[in-house]
């Protein structure tokens, strides 16, 4: 079986849920090769055959330097071409999941996003996918010759297996029509934990009654090197930026620690955060319904509380 | 300028999910059906559109007649008529044909859905549409205006967001903060039961997938409580049970 990986960067760098999706490859048996677009450090690059990959290939034209949507699928599938590959697997993000669609439109393959876990292949090849916003899972066949494959974060172990690997340079020619979007700027929050990939997370709610009360929350995040989320109605009322919202309707995290100061626990919270290995809920309502979806629970006062929490936490570390 | 705004008819956000036939088919007992939140974004942006203006919105759903409620309900927000394509939807790649084919009959200059459905969660089909019919997509789109024959949009990204300009037509994947959801008023639902609403037949698509079982994840254990004067002791269980520190 020949596996394909598109492999993501941010500031010349790979991403870390890209390496997740090289062990993924790596742990379905067969030869993986890894593909990045754009500029991308060589070292960094080469670097994932510790994780799993025989080769990469490296479109570094710099019209790659963006992540357009329809240019990446046709730089992508072509190499899946190229390479006579037979499955693609991806890390699920913004950029991921829309160019994964537009590959399996073109490449006419079985599509599936979201997947939490290796695929059995005793019969046929069959993947288990979040569903329902992570309240239920399908194992569904992918029946087409071709798949393509998101993976959500915990997929698979990241572990070193291997030496670093050959980066060869992939030309393709780039059709104009690919480029008819055009990214004019980005603002993006630098030197922080990003939110989908934070392996602990803290998030307020209402409960911590107004934007000025956030240093608390972002004191405690820093001992923790954890990033910051909130409600939906943090975000709303612009207490924080959107990007931060968890949740049905935001971002879906899935942390080893998921800490919820304030937020009362609607279904539509939970959707965001229940693939956490570990919820702690600080509340001042005993009867939260937060609590019934945590494994452990402090009712009181987050005024109070967060800066106990923090300093006990410096202490035992 | 002509708006297709897709709506999927999918549980409320609040539904408890249940299975039967052996774990092969959803229960929709009890379950209450919505337009999806991230669809309902999009349909309250070309609704926005439409009365500064005057373009026209057409909503889509792929689905039984179960669903004519939902659409009757997107009628109500303020589209102009619906069309519904007579079948379950399968898989994305078969609503993704569905949506195509009628798009590619009429010419639509902006196609509009959801980021994400919130059954399947796929998050593919405005790739697919956009595939299909040869024009850009973008998802997920937290910002929407048109200047002329040009849109200007923001995408969201991970901590952070990407500013973009797109001629039309395009497809795009919402999400909030592009417009407010919208709730429909009298006037929006008396008038929705006279608005036009067309069946169509499907085309036929070869789909990839092929269920073979659903599965609800393990039920949660008991939550342990730690007194609030004691905030060493849920450190310590952080570290030592539940080993996440
Ligand atoms: C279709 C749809 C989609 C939605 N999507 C999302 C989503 O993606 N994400 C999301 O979060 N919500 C979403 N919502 C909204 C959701 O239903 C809730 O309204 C929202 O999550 C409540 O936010 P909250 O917990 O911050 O506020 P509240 O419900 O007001 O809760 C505040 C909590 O803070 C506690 N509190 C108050 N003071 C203190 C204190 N001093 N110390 C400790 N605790 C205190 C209170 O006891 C209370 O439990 C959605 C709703 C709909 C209808
Ligand atoms: C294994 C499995 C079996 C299923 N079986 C059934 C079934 O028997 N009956 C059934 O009704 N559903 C069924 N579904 C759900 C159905 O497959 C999905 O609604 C469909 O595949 C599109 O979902 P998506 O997640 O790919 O869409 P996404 O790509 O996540 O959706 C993006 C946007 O596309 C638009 N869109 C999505 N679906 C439609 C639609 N139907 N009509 C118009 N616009 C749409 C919306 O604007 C949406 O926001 C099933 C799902 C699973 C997990």
């Amino acid at each position: 079986m020949n596996i394909l990986v598109f492999v993501e960067s941010a500031d010349g760098k790979v991403k870390k849920n890209s390496l997740e999706a090289v062990a993924y490859a790596h742990a379905m048996g067969g030869n993986v090769t890894a593909i990045a677009l754009g500029n991308v450090d060589k070292a960094d690059l080469g670097s994932l055959g510790t994780y799993g990959a025989k080769k990469v290939l490296h479109a570094a034209d710099a019209k790659l330097n963006q992540g357009i949507i329809q240019a990446y699928a046709s730089v992508i599938a072509k190499a899946f071409q190229d390479e006579n590959a037979d499955v693609l697997v991806l890390a699920d993000s913004s950029l991921g999941t829309p160019v994964a669609a537009r590959i399996a439109a073109k490449l006419d393959a079985s599509l599936a996003s979201n997947v939490v876990a290796l695929p059995d292949t005793t019969a046929g090849f069959v993947v288990k996918r979040s569903i329902f916003t992570g309240k239920a899972f399908a194992r569904v066949e992918l029946t087409k010759p071709k798949k393509v494959i998101g993976i959500k974060k915990n997929a698979a172990v990241v572990s070193q297996v291997g030496s670093p690997c050959a980066v060869t340079p992939y030309a393709v020619p780039l059709a104009e029509t690919d480029f008819a979007t055009t990214i004019t700027s980005s603002e993006k929050a630098t030197g922080e934990v990003l939110l989908p990939e934070a392996n602990i997370v803290v998030s307020g709610g209402r409960g911590m009654k107004g934007p000025e009360h956030w240093g608390m929350l972002e004191e405690l995040a820093k001992t923790l090197h954890a990033a910051t989320g909130c409600s939906k109605p943090v975000s709303d009322m612009g207490w924080r930026p959107h990007h931060e919202h968890v949740g049905q309707t935001g971002v879906k995290v899935a942390p080893q620690l998921y800490i919820a100061v304030g937020i009362s626990g609607a279904i539509q919270h939970l959707a965001g955060v229940n693939s956490s290995k570990c919820i702690v809920v600080i509340n001042k309502d005993p009867e939260a319904p937060f609590f019934k979806a945590a494994d452990y629970g402090i009712v009181g006062d987050a005024f109070d509380i967060l800066p106990k929490l923090n300093e006990a936490i410096k202490a035992a570390r | 300028m002509k708006i297709l705004v897709c709506i999927s008819h999918v549980p409320d956000t609040t539904s408890k999910i249940n299975f039967t036939d052996n774990n092969t088919k959803f229960d929709s007992n009890g379950v209450q059906f919505i337009i999806g939140p991230y669809d309902d974004y999009a349909l309250a942006r070309a609704v926005e559109l439409k009365e500064a203006s005057g373009a026209s919105v057409t909503v889509l759903n792929v689905g039984l007649g179960d669903t004519e409620p939902t659409l009757r309900k997107a009628l109500a927000i303020g589209a102009d008529d619906a069309v519904r394509v007579n079948a379950e939807p399968a898989d994305s790649f078969f609503v993704a044909k569905q949506i195509a084919e009628h798009a590619r009959s009429v010419g639509y200059d902006l196609i509009l859905m959801g980021r994400e459905s919130i059954d399947y969660n796929g998050g593919a089909v405005h790739g697919i549409v956009g595939e299909l019919l040869g024009i850009p997509s973008v998802s997920p789109v937290m910002k929407l205006d048109i200047e002329g024959t040009k849109a200007k949009l923001a995408r969201e990204i991970e901590g952070g967001k990407e500013y973009l300009e797109v001629n039309l037509p395009f497809v795009a994947g919402c999400q909030e903060p592009i417009a407010e959801w919208k709730i429909p008023n009298m006037r929006g639902i008396m008038s929705a039961r006279t608005k036009p609403l067309k069946v169509v037949e499907p085309v036929a698509v070869d789909s990839g997938i092929k269920l073979r079982q659903f599965e609800l994840p393990p039920p949660k254990g008991a939550v342990k409580m730690i007194p609030a004067d004691n905030v060493q002791e849920l450190v310590s269980l952080l570290k030592s049970e539940a080993k996440v520190l």
